[in-house]
């Protein structure tokens, strides 16, 4: 229930903050929303010596459209998510999946580069990144690159992060105005992490499926992009031998672990009905 | 570990202290401050009974630290009431509905339901569920906290809320 | 006498008395964010006290290292069995004829097990040091599977009572066997299933869970050296009885020890007993001559202190063939876990278990219970179900329902044919309680009406069909539950905590103005006390509720009483208010006679006055008797108003009720949605309906999330997973359902309003209400039962197991 000490570090730019981060070394974490990190710190699962609070940095909020691309700040919080205008028009499966990440309160005070960054399977931003083929804006001392959500994250709580990295914003292609969407999640309670969750991006014209990407979320160690799944309806008219095959195809690359959500069987099975159902719901909001 | 320092409005009331990074918002308030309205009931940031106001956004006081505060505008149960004592639609609508039983959830459900209002000044029966889906409660079942929240949400816009209490 | 003068109507509306839907006077403070809890609490010098506790489920205790922890700046000591073993107190007593350890000695035998207490300046130096206590274990071998504690070879669990062939309640079979209960006519039961055409037997289990309040266990202790007096405050249910168990362990006198309950964030049943957090508190204010606070945080709450259920009950129900039970048998294996801290009145170690014949007349009946040790946490609690009344009505109601399966009748029906008939009451049940009324069968059918129970049915079979053909991939299930249990305890010739009758108490005061302080021996949780007795009150003496200020919970001025849980508190001190009340209104119609100049028989009772018969404008109110109390007695009385009832009922009461749910089951999910849940409950005398349908929601609530996903699990390490609220099934607003409720009255007979509580009904009823619609929506598949809790990936497994997965 008690956070071990740490000492307490107030950046007033990004600049700093990595440096602050590079320069103090492994033991120091950047502090976004915390929502991930402080119930860690809670239970001592977490014990970092030096937290480096980006609370004050407007240089990561804000969204905004750039190109084809819409830029979120990896600051945003779940709830700016939620609200947001250009986003319910352009990306509205973003709005989707923010309401069914934890509560109201979390979602306030949580942000999507915490959601994305820190690699914990449970989260449901991550296989949405993939599915909609996003990148991440990371900052180190003196350097900046671009990582594509498909190349970033590689283990339970292991990312392309190098030590003193952060990501400071996500970059998003819009996909083409109608396409159909869902984040079809299944959860004990609302607001719990997934027991397997799937993420659908697709476009259909004259009722065939032309594009389409699934993001398999809580399924293994890191999210999944489920490539055989999303080949199987492309193409199709989405009829249900189509759909069969590809929650098969999510349910053979889904490697879930036990746990009180049910056993990794079960886990697995879920994949595929989730996939199957989001399928289902993408389809309807295809235009 | 020294201590940091931080200036912050709290009901109203401006507030000068020193604390220990780790300090707990919730800690702060309820020992620094003896507002000992808002509760602690988990280790995990589910039960919401820590709910306080902060900077115009529903957060669970127990998963920040103080120095996070720092700055910031606080609103606890204790502030709800006017400062002649009338209560708030909702800590009226609270008693009038029977909302509540043995009380220990009730700061963080009422503080969390005043934001949501504000949020959505009249939401569907299914809207209030959601929206307090970040505080438990043990003892009501929820149904009567349904109420009390539609009772101050009329209240608010004006009106009256017809149904009884159970 | 004019029209300004208010009606009878009007001047009882204005009593706010028995029946009307009172406003709760707690809520002013609790609204405000004013409620006095105890961690609330600050005293001056006030030290913080917090656990290091085993991650081992079964190991020896090697060596303990406090070094570290001690020299963590702000750390004044830290305690270990070492410490308490002088003063004999790193063993307690529990209520159940066991001991617990305090701080583990040689050995911990659950995850979590309490090793050290830390003492510190405050809580966050006290967390510190907990984590750098340095303990050295060897693992010893693990034993969670109650069902293989008494094989041969098996772990011994318990040293400390090896070779005692003899526990609190007899022999004892087996190392890790407690005790062993039987009731009931076993030869006439026995014969009863020889002769059966039909018979039922299932192994039904009640899993483990934990009641879980929001608020968790803490205390202040207090101990003044000066005076050698020892004051705490805790989250104590039962106030009195923590200060005699106190008094009886550290040996300071009972009247030097203050025990002070202030508001409590809910119990249900977690908060009854004393815990070792409770005792290292005391000896740490009494070893540092400060005040010393302890309050567990969650996890440490859902793993250690105590637990309710892990019941494995199995269960025969013999029966003719057109449905007429003839006989019960059930034989439970009671799971303690490390130590039986049973919270149960002392003759009865497996509660009121022997309820379980329910609201049915078998004609002869048959139980016993073993309990054995585990590593798991001690216990258990009676979790909002009076004693072992949750276990004894899931156990009768799923096996009801499995009978009515084996028979191809209609569970409602095969009910209706089975329930003890009105003239039957007061009813002697086969197991030897005397249930005191009651009208089943007018509830039942009540309850199918209200639901359109055969439209229910019909369209049940419509969608069975729908599923056969692959229109749908949804099963409705229709649950129906029965239950009839038994509360107030209880009668001082069968029921005493530690040798302490389970009466209870009421003192009432009326001052000169007419205002009343009432003190009762009960303490309320949450149920809202303060409002309710003050509207018994109202009623019997004719005073303003609004008038009338209800305290419980201080032992130095509350008369003695055994505190609230298994829903006593009407039926004990709610009768003792009456009558305490009575003996005010007999001496009150004394004044009055005399003031009036008339004989006491002269005079009848009018709502709030006594009045001349035949002469109403002669009258005094009961207020006008407060003021002549205290100034203008007859010759030969005593002035004041006055009056203290310590109530030992007659019987237990028995509230029963009629639930029905509908739900839909996704067969590709798991996933169970709750169409509709109506409860009809019958718990006497109302005293404030809108209190009552309160607790019906609140308890339903709880057997939603019982029914539906909550277990405390243990892994064959011994580790117990999933005591957070990340994985204990805590329903939020989204999930728990709309909650119908309705009623029928039929008073108790024996107690003085005829009321009977109802706190305990709805998760009494709730469960197998729940766990039968689940059942039922699988029975035309070939089901016959399926366990607890119907969480998704469970119930999934039931129709993969089917064959629905095609």
């Amino acid at each position: 229930m008690i956070p071990g000490p740490f000492a307490y570090h107030r950046p007033k730019s990004v600049a700093e903050a990595v440096a602050m981060l590079a320069d103090l070394g492994p033991e120091a974490r950047p502090l976004a929303g915390g929502h991930s990190l402080i119930p860690m710190m809670k239970l001592r699962l977490a014990v970092p010596e030096h937290l480096v609070d980006l609370g004050g940095l407007g240089e990561l909020k804000g969204i905004k459209a750039e190109g084809n691309d819409i830029v979120i700040g990896a600051m945003t919080t779940q709830h700016e998510l939620i609200a947001d205008a250009t986003l319910a028009a352009k990306l509205p499966i973003i709005r989707e999946t923010a309401l069914v990440i934890a509560d109201p309160q979390v979602r306030y005070v949580g942000t999507i580069g915490g959601n994305v960054a820190n690699g914990d399977p449970g989260n449901d931003m991550p296989a949405l990144m993939l599915c909609l083929g996003a990148s991440y804006q990371i900052a180190g001392k003196g350097s900046q690159r671009r990582v594509p959500a498909r190349d970033f994250y590689e283990g339970a709580y292991m990312t392309a992060l190098s030590q003193g990295e952060m990501v400071t914003a996500v970059r998003i292609p819009v996909p083409p105005a109608g396409h159909g969407y869902a984040y079809e999640k299944l959860k004990r309670k609302i607001g719990d992490y997934a027991t397997a969750a799937a993420a659908v991006i697709l476009t259909m014209t004259q009722g065939t499926v032309t594009t389409c990407s699934i993001g398999l979320t809580n399924l293994a160690e890191t999210p999944l992009l489920a490539e055989d799944a999303a080949k199987a309806v492309i193409g199709t008219s989405l009829d249900a031998a189509a759909v069969k095959k590809a929650a098969a195809a999510a349910e053979a690359i889904a490697n879930p672990a036990s746990d009180n959500r049910g056993p990794a069987a079960y886990r697995k099975k879920m994949a595929g009905v989730m996939t199957a159902r989001a399928l289902q719901r993408a389809k309807a909001r295809a235009k | 570990m020294a201590k940091s320092h931080v200036t912050l409005k709290v009901n109203g009331k401006p507030v000068e202290a020193l604390v220990e990074p780790r300090t707990l918002l919730i800690h702060f308030l309820r020992e620094q401050l003896n507002l000992t309205g808002p509760h602690i009931g988990c280790d995990t940031s589910h039960c919401g009974a820590c709910t306080v106001d902060l900077n115009g956004k529903s957060v669970k006081s127990c998963t920040l630290f103080a120095v996070q505060a720092d700055g910031g505008d606080v609103l606890t149960i204790e502030g709800m009431a006017a400062a002649d004592g009338t209560l708030h639609a909702l800590q009226e609508g609270f008693r009038e509905m029977h909302g509540l039983q043995c009380g220990f959830c009730t700061p963080g459900m009422i503080v969390r339901a005043h934001r949501l209002l504000k949020e959505n000044p009249n939401p569907s029966e299914d809207e209030i569920r959601m929206g307090i889906s970040g505080n438990l409660c043990r003892c009501t079942g929820y149904q009567n906290i349904v109420k009390a929240i539609q009772y101050a949400a009329a209240k608010l816009s004006g009106g009256a809320f017809k149904a009884a209490a159970e | 006498m004019n029209d300004q003068t208010p009606s009878k109507e009007e001047r009882a509306e204005r009593l706010q008395g028995m029946g009307c839907k009172r406003k709760r006077v707690e809520d002013i403070r609790f609204v405000q964010g004013k409620g006095n809890y105890v961690d609330d609490m600050k005293l001056p010098g006030m030290l913080y006290g917090d656990f290091t506790r085993s991650p081992y489920g079964h190991a020896r205790i090697k060596k303990i290292d406090a070094t570290k922890a001690k020299a963590v700046s702000g750390v004044l000591a830290v305690l270990t069995a070492a410490d308490l073993k002088p003063l004999s107190l790193h063993y307690m007593p529990t209520l159940a004829g066991d001991v617990q350890a305090v701080l583990a000695e040689e050995k911990v035998l659950f995850q979590n097990q309490e090793v050290a207490f830390i003492i510190a300046e405050d809580r966050y130096v006290a967390a510190d040091a907990a984590d750098l206590v340095e303990v050295e274990y060897e693992e010893l071998p693990i034993l969670v599977d109650p069902f293989k504690a008494m094989a041969p070879g098996a772990p011994v669990l318990r040293e400390d009572i090896k070779d005692k062939t003899e526990g609190a309640h007899g022999k004892r079979k087996h190392y890790n066997h407690i005790f062993s209960w039987e009731i009931g006519d076993r030869e006439a039961t026995d014969a009863a299933f020889k002769k059966a055409e039909v018979s039922i037997k299932e192994l039904i289990s009640y899993q483990r869970v934990h009641p879980c309040p929001l608020e968790t266990c803490q205390c202040v202790a207090s101990f003044d050296k000066i005076k050698g007096e020892l004051t705490v405050w805790g989250t104590f249910q039962a106030p009195h009885v923590i200060r005699t168990v106190a008094s009886l362990i550290s040996k300071i006198p009972e009247h030097k020890i203050h025990i002070i309950a202030p508001d409590i964030g809910g119990g249900f049943g977690n908060k009854v007993g004393a815990y070792p957090g409770y005792i290292c508190a005391i000896v740490a204010s009494i070893v540092t001559g400060r005040p010393v606070k302890w309050v567990e945080d969650r996890i440490e709450n859902l793993s250690t202190t105590s637990f309710a259920r892990d019941y494995h009950m199995t269960t025969e129900i013999a029966a003719t063939k057109d449905g007429k039970v003839t006989g019960l048998r059930v034989h439970v294996l009671a799971d303690h876990g490390a130590f039986d801290s049973c919270a149960d009145p002392s003759k009865w170690p497996a509660g009121f278990f022997n309820i379980v014949t329910g609201s049915y007349d078998f004609p002869v009946a048959h139980c016993a219970v073993d309990g054995v040790y585990t590593n798991k946490a001690p216990g258990g609690v009676a979790y909002r179900c009076s004693f072992r009344v949750t276990e004894a009505a899931y156990c009768i109601e799923r096996a009801m329902d499995i009978l009515a399966q084996k028979l191809n009748m209609d569970p409602a029906e095969l009910r209706m044919k089975n329930l003890v008939r009105k003239e039957q009451f007061p009813y002697q049940s086969a197991l030897g309680w005397e249930y005191d009324s009651g009208d089943y069968h007018t509830a039942l059918q009540k309850a199918m009406d209200k639901v359109s129970y055969k439209k229910l049915r019909e369209e049940q079979k419509q969608r069975q069909e729908s599923f056969k053909r692959g229109e749908t991939r949804e099963l409705m299930g229709i649950g129906v539950a029965f239950f009839t249990e038994i509360v107030g305890a209880g009668p001082s010739r069968n029921c005493d905590i530690l040798g302490i009758a389970m009466f209870d108490s009421a003192e009432i005061r009326i001052h000169p103005t007419g205002a009343v302080i009432a003190r009762m021996g009960t303490k309320s949780q949450g149920q809202g006390h303060e409002t309710t007795y003050a509207q018994i009150i109202a009623t019997e003496l004719g005073l303003p509720a609004d008038d009338i200020m209800i305290e419980e919970g201080n032992t130095d001025t509350a008369p003695y009483g055994l505190g609230t849980y298994g829903s006593r508190s009407t039926p004990t001190a709610g009768a003792a208010t009456a009558m305490a009340a009575r003996k005010i209104k007999a001496k009150a119609q004394m004044i009055a006679a005399d003031l009036l100049e008339v004989s006491e028989y002269d005079l009848e009772w009018d709502v709030d006055r006594f009045q001349v018969k035949g002469n109403p404008e002669r009258f005094k109110t009961m207020k006008e008797l407060a003021w002549a109390a205290y100034n203008r007695v007859p010759k030969g009385l005593e002035p004041g108003l006055e009056a203290v009832n310590y109530y030992d009922p007659p019987n237990m009461t028995y509230p029963f009720g009629a639930y029905i749910c509908v739900v839909d089951v996704d067969v590709d999910t798991g996933v169970t949605k709750v169409r509709r849940f109506y409860a009809l409950d019958d718990c006497g005398t109302r005293i404030n309906p809108m209190i009552i349908e309160g607790q019906v929601h609140g308890g339903l609530t709880e057997a939603f999330g019982i029914a539906m996903g909550q277990e405390i699990r243990y892994d064959e390490m011994g580790n117990v997973t999933g005591p957070t609220f990340m994985d204990y099934f805590m329903p939020t607003a989204v999930e728990t359902p709309k909650w119908e409720t309705d009623w029928t009255t039929t008073p108790s007979p024996h107690h003085p309003i005829g009321a009977k509580g109802v706190g305990e009904s709805p998760n009494v009823g709730g469960v197998p209400c729940f766990a039968n619609a689940v059942n039922d929506a699988f029975k035309f598949l070939g089901s016959t039962h399926i366990a607890m809790p119907h969480d998704h990936w469970r119930t999934w497994t039931v129709a993969d197991k089917l064959g629905l997965h095609g």
